[in-house]
C-alpha cells in the first residue's frame, strides 16, 4: 500500500502524505532521501547519499522527515477503510439525473446514449412522470438538506417545457420540505435562442455546453444527421450563453478520443473563444470502438497534460487565464475523508431516471436491463444491484486500495470500470493513469501557486 | 523546517470523523458530466 507519493513538477518537488492528505514541498536532499526511507536505516542512507550531501545535511534531512512522521504527516496509517465501513450504511438518494428526452437532435458518432435513444424509442419525458421522480427525491433525500437535479438527455432542451415545468414543482416541493434544490443541465446548444439562454441563466446552478474544440474535431464526432458538422451552429450559442452568465457555474467541455490526441490544442482553442470553464475528458466508450483510447496512447496523452499544465501556468495571473475542470482542485476546503471514498455514488446516493420513469445506477447505465433498479412509480429499488455500487469504494477495488492517488480520485467512474473489465469492482487502467497525471497537475498548480504567493509576500516585506 | 515546507496538513485525517453529512455536491465522474474529480469539490459543513 502506498503511504508517499513524490514528483517533480516544474523542477519543484512535491510529497504527497497518501492517507493523511498531506501536501509538501521539499528539498532536493529530502527528495533523494526518500527514495530509501523508511526501508532503510539511516547508516545505509548516509552511505548512499554521501558525495551528493554533507554527513551533517543528511541527518537534517532525516530529522525533519522524521519529525513529521511523528506528527501524523509522513508514512501515516491508513485507517480509513474503518470510516468505509460506518459511512456505507447510509442509504439516501440526494441526486436524480432525470432523461428528460430520448432524442436528440444531433447524431454524434461517440455517442454513449446511441444518438439520444439509448437503444429503445425515441421519448420524451411526460410532466407526470417528472414531478413523480421529485417526489422520490424528495422522500428518499430524507433529512439532507441540499439536493439537485440534473437535466439530461438525449438533448433536453428538446423536451424543455417539462423542464420549466419540473423546476417550478421541485422549487414548491423543497420549499415546503425547507431543502435547497439545484438545477444542471447538459446541452449540445443547439436550440440556445435568447429566451433559453435568459430561462437557464437565470435557474440553473450549473449548465454544461458541449463543444469539441477546433472546428474539424468537432465536426468530425458532433454531426448532424446528414453527416455535416454542427461547430458553426453552436459556438455562437454558447458565446451568447458564456457573456450573459459572467461569474455563475457553466462549463463548455468536450470529449478527445485517439483521433484528437493532440487535444491540448482543443482546451486552448475553446480558451481563445473566450470561454474561461473548460473541460475536456477522454471519450468513454468500449475498447472495439475505433477512436477508443488504447494503451499504446497514453505517453502523448500524459504529454499532452504536461503541455496543457505549462499553458495553465503561464496564464495564472494574467488575462488568459482559464480553467481546465480537472486541473481543478480543492486543497484547502475539500471534501471530508469519508466523501472521498467513493466518487458520485452511482447506484445510491445519485440515480438516473428514463423517460418510462425507469431507475438506473447512472445515465451511463441506462438501457443496459441487467442495471434496471426499480421506477419512479414504485419507489422500491433492487437491493442487490444499490448494494453492489453501494459497496464499491476505494478499499473494497483490489486497485485502489493500494493507489497513492485513491483519496484524491475516489475511484473513479463505475461506467468505465463496466465498459472496460466487465466488472465495476475492477478499474480502467488507462483512466487510472491519465486520473494519476491530472491529479498531479492538479495539485502542483495549487503548490506552485502558494510558493509564488510566497515569494510576492516576502518581496513585499522586504520592500 | 529548512528542508521541507507543507503547503497542507492532515486534511484526510481530520475529516475522517466528523465529515460524512452527504450536503455536498454530487460528483458524477463520468466524461459527459464533466465532473471527473471529487476532490474539487467544496464541504458545505465548514
Amino acid at each position: 500500500m502506498a503511504l508517499i507519493h513524490k514528483y517533480i513538477k516544474n523542477k519543484v518537488p512535491i510529497v504527497l502524505d497518501v492517507a493523511s492528505g498531506a501536501v509538501h514541498v521539499v528539498d532536493s536532499l529530502v527528495f533523494r532521501i526518500l527514495d530509501y526511507y523508511p526501508e532503510y536505516d539511516d547508516a545505509f542512507i548516509q552511505d548512499k547519499l554521501r558525495g551528493e550531501y554533507s554527513q551533517e545535511e543528511i541527518e537534517e534531512g532525516l530529522g525533519e522527515i522524521k519529525q513529521l512522521r511523528a506528527e501524523g504527516l509522513l508514512f501515516s496509517e491508513d485507517r480509513h477503510a474503518d470510516t468505509a465501513k460506518r459511512r456505507f450504511e447510509d442509504n439516501v438518494v440526494k441526486a436524480l439525473c432525470l432523461h428528460v428526452a430520448h432524442d436528440c437532435n444531433l447524431n454524434c458518432r461517440y455517442c454513449f446514449a446511441s444518438q439520444g435513444n439509448f437503444n429503445g424509442d425515441k421519448l420524451l419525458m411526460d410532466c407526470n412522470t417528472a414531478y413523480k421522480a421529485v417526489d422520490f427525491l424528495m422522500e428518499k433525500s430524507k433529512g439532507r438538506r441540499n439536493i439537485e437535479i440534473d437535466f439530461f438527455g438525449g438533448e433536453p432542451l428538446m423536451n424543455l417545457d417539462v423542464v420549466k415545468k419540473t423546476v417550478d414543482y421541485a422549487r414548491k416541493k423543497a420549499g415546503a420540505s425547507n431543502k435547497t434544490i439545484k438545477f444542471t443541465l447538459t446541452t449540445n446548444a443547439l436550440a440556445l435562442d435568447r429566451s433559453t439562454i435568459e430561462y437557464l441563466d437565470e435557474n440553473m446552478y450549473n449548465v454544461v455546453l458541449s463543444l469539441d474544440g477546433r472546428q474539424e474535431v468537432n465536426d468530425r464526432m458532433r454531426c448532424f444527421r446528414d453527416g455535416s458538422g454542427s461547430y458553426n451552429a453552436i459556438t455562437d450559442n454558447i458565446r451568447r450563453f458564456v457573456q450573459r452568465r459572467k461569474d455563475k457555474s457553466y462549463y463548455v467541455r468536450g470529449t478527445f478520443t485517439r483521433e484528437n490526441l493532440d487535444f491540448c490544442r482543443d482546451v486552448l482553442h475553446m480558451a481563445g473563444l473566450g470561454f474561461k470553464e473548460v473541460s475536456v475528458e477522454p471519450v468513454v466508450c468500449t475498447p472495439e470502438e475505433p477512436y477508443s483510447i488504447r494503451e499504446q496512447d497514453l505517453d502523448r496523452i500524459l504529454n499532452e497534460y504536461d503541455r496543457l499544465f505549462d499553458e495553465c501556468l503561464k496564464r495564472e495571473g494574467t488575462r488568459e487565464k482559464f480553467n481546465f475542470y480537472h486541473f481543478n482542485v480543492n486543497l484547502y476546503n475539500g471534501p471530508c475523508a469519508v466523501k472521498r471514498l467513493s466518487g458520485c455514488g452511482a447506484g445510491n446516493q445519485y440515480l438516473a431516471v428514463t423517460p418510462e420513469g425507469d431507475i438506473y445506477p447512472c445515465h451511463q447505465f441506462v438501457g443496459n436491463k441487467s442495471f434496471l433498479m426499480g421506477s419512479v412509480f414504485k419507489g422500491q429499488l433492487d437491493r442487490h444491484i444499490s448494494d453492489s455500487f453501494r459497496y464499491c469504494h476505494v478499499y473494497s477495488k483490489e486497485d485502489c486500495s493500494g493507489c497513492w492517488a485513491r483519496l484524491w480520485c475516489s475511484g473513479g467512474c463505475h461506467a468505465n470500470s463496466y465498459n472496460t473489465t466487465g466488472s465495476i469492482k475492477k478499474s480502467y487502467k488507462i483512466g487510472c493513469e491519465m486520473e494519476k497525471k491530472r491529479i498531479e497537475c492538479a495539485i502542483a498548480l495549487k503548490v506552485l501557486s502558494r510558493i509564488r504567493e510566497g515569494d510576492n509576500a516576502n518581496r513585499l516585506q522586504g520592500q | 523546517m529548512k528542508y521541507i515546507k507543507t503547503i497542507v496538513g492532515a486534511i484526510f485525517k481530520d475529516t475522517a470523523d466528523k465529515g460524512g453529512c452527504g450536503e455536498c455536491q454530487s460528483s458524477c465522474q463520468s466524461a459527459c458530466k464533466t465532473s471527473c474529480t471529487v476532490a474539487n469539490q467544496e464541504c458545505e459543513n465548514r
